[in-house]
């Protein structure tokens, strides 16, 4: 099992989030979605322990989360914020940054085109660019890391139609080729439906699963 | 010294005057702040004559113990103050205490052992005060940087540590930042001292009748003295905050919204 939740409890700027939850995430790609401020996102800083649960448990492939080293979970299950938040300098200096860290030689172009950017963005200040092709970036310098999970959230949310859809590929092309887990969080239920082959819902009752019949009937 | 200057208290009332022009602009541009222009007034002329009344009985005993005491109570209350300005870094006295401190110990202790000045009340204490001033408006200039960058950078800082990235390296360019921003006054104005300001220190010895050489050589001496107090000093108060804004697993704790305080 990707992640288990067991009764837990989160909290943000002091305000409860959600308590009680239980929850199997399975191997694969699943969908999270839910109305804003249900606490998606709190979610998602859980499974890389960016925040801990005040009450409960979260188990990553059968192991506590709080027994892990945190840095080496950090770098397998790579988180992609919603907005991005580059670092200052070059796309390269964003995509080597986590590798670097971690003792390891990145690919460069490799993990631009996986992002599907071309490998020329590598010398370009990554405060030039279009808030798409920063998204990317970040994208990017995640997938260097050659993370087996991939947290997304809300992936698409700044971007304009072509460029969500384009990311969507790119997404789908990851799931597919490289195997990689993916938990999306979104409040898109269709965009869910296309990237996920399991789709949960996150509301005052817990997690639910949310049925293919609901898919169509959106 | 060639001569000493005796002022009495007509002689600093009469510089009231110049009070009553800043009062009066005050009054004129409605900027609101001839009460604090009072204030000002007031609390410098009842502190400067209170430390002048200790720091003369200290000269009398000449221990270097009231020295100590003297010292370690400026010390305390720059770290109070520098606190205030450091609202948004949690638990902030500690490490400016501990950064006031040691910058205060270990240049002192080093132009003593260098034989600058001899460890007499004359030198350490003017000379202290200096340190500690400027260590603490340093201090408090770099933590106010420092606690504001992290407020607006909580989504980088956090996109960061999502890359393995430890606390300290997340927040190195905001301390790196922080710490230029504590350091850099006392730098441009080491620079252009003599060219657009004669430095306190050295219009206080002319005007005590001190040979120009002498007043230059013991202002380089000062300069000197601050930038490597105000280095340790600023270091040491970003680098021992930072922590503070951490748990042991990288994580980034939840900041407290601003407290806006009225008037301030």
């Amino acid at each position: 099992m990707l992640f288990e939740l067991e009764d837990v409890t989160a909290t943000r700027a002091g305000r409860v989030v959600f308590e009680g939850l239980y929850g199997r995430l399975c191997e694969g790609a699943t969908g999270i979605v839910g109305p804003s401020g249900v606490g998606k996102s709190t979610l998602l800083r859980l499974l890389n322990r960016l925040a801990d649960p005040v009450v409960g448990s979260v188990r990553h492939r059968g192991r506590d989360l709080r027994d892990a080293d945190v840095l080496a979970l950090r770098r397998d299950v790579g988180l992609v914020p919603q907005l991005p938040a580059l670092l200052e300098g070059t796309v390269a200096d964003n995509v080597v940054y986590g590798p670097r860290l971690a003792g390891r030689a990145a690919d460069l172009a490799a993990s631009l085109s996986l992002a599907g950017l071309d490998p020329a963005f590598g010398p370009r200040r990554a405060a030039a660019l279009s808030v798409g092709e920063q998204q990317r970036v970040m994208l990017a310098r995640t997938l260097a890391l050659e993370p087996s999970v991939l947290l997304l959230d809300e992936p698409t949310s700044a971007l304009d139609d072509a460029a969500k859809a384009a990311i969507e590929t790119t997404l789908r092309e990851l799931r597919d080729r490289l195997g990689l887990s993916l938990v999306l969080v979104t409040h898109d239920l269709e965009q869910a439906a296309r990237l996920a082959g399991r789709v949960l819902a996150l509301g005052p009752e817990g997690l639910r699963e949310v049925s293919a019949a609901v898919f169509r009937s959106q | 010294m060639t001569a000493a200057i005796h002022l009495g208290l007509g002689d600093v009332a009469a510089t009231l005057a110049l009070v009553a022009i800043a009062v009066a602009v005050a009054i004129w541009e409605r900027t609101d702040l001839e009460g604090d222009i009072a204030v000002a007034v007031a609390r410098s002329f009842v502190q400067l004559t209170a430390i002048g009344f200790v720091i003369d009985a200290i000269f009398d005993s000449d221990s270097i113990l009231w020295v100590a005491v003297l010292l370690a109570v400026m010390v305390v209350f720059g770290a109070f103050t520098a606190r205030g300005r450091a609202k948004r870094v949690p638990h902030a006295f500690w490490p400016l205490l501990l950064a006031l401190a040691t910058a205060a110990t270990a240049t002192l202790a080093l132009v003593l052992a260098l034989g600058v000045f001899p460890a007499t009340a004359r030198y350490l204490v003017p000379v202290g005060g200096m340190v500690i001033g400027n260590a603490m408006t340093a201090s408090a200039v770099a933590l106010n940087r420092l606690g504001d960058d992290v407020h607006d950078a909580v989504g980088r800082i956090e996109a960061t540590l999502a890359l393995g990235a430890t606390s300290t390296e997340a927040i190195r360019p905001i301390a790196r930042r922080s710490l230029r921003s504590g350091m850099i006054p006392l730098i441009d104005s080491t620079k252009t001292t003599g060219l657009i300001f004669f430095p306190g220190t050295m219009v206080g010895m002319l005007l005590a009748g001190a040979s120009p050489v002498d007043a230059v050589r013991l202002q380089l001496v000062l300069l000197y003295l601050l930038l490597g107090a105000v280095a340790l000093a600023t270091l040491l108060a970003v680098l021992l905050s930072r922590r503070a804004f951490f748990t042991a697993e990288h994580q980034l704790r939840e900041l407290p919204a601003p407290q806006l305080t009225p008037g301030a």
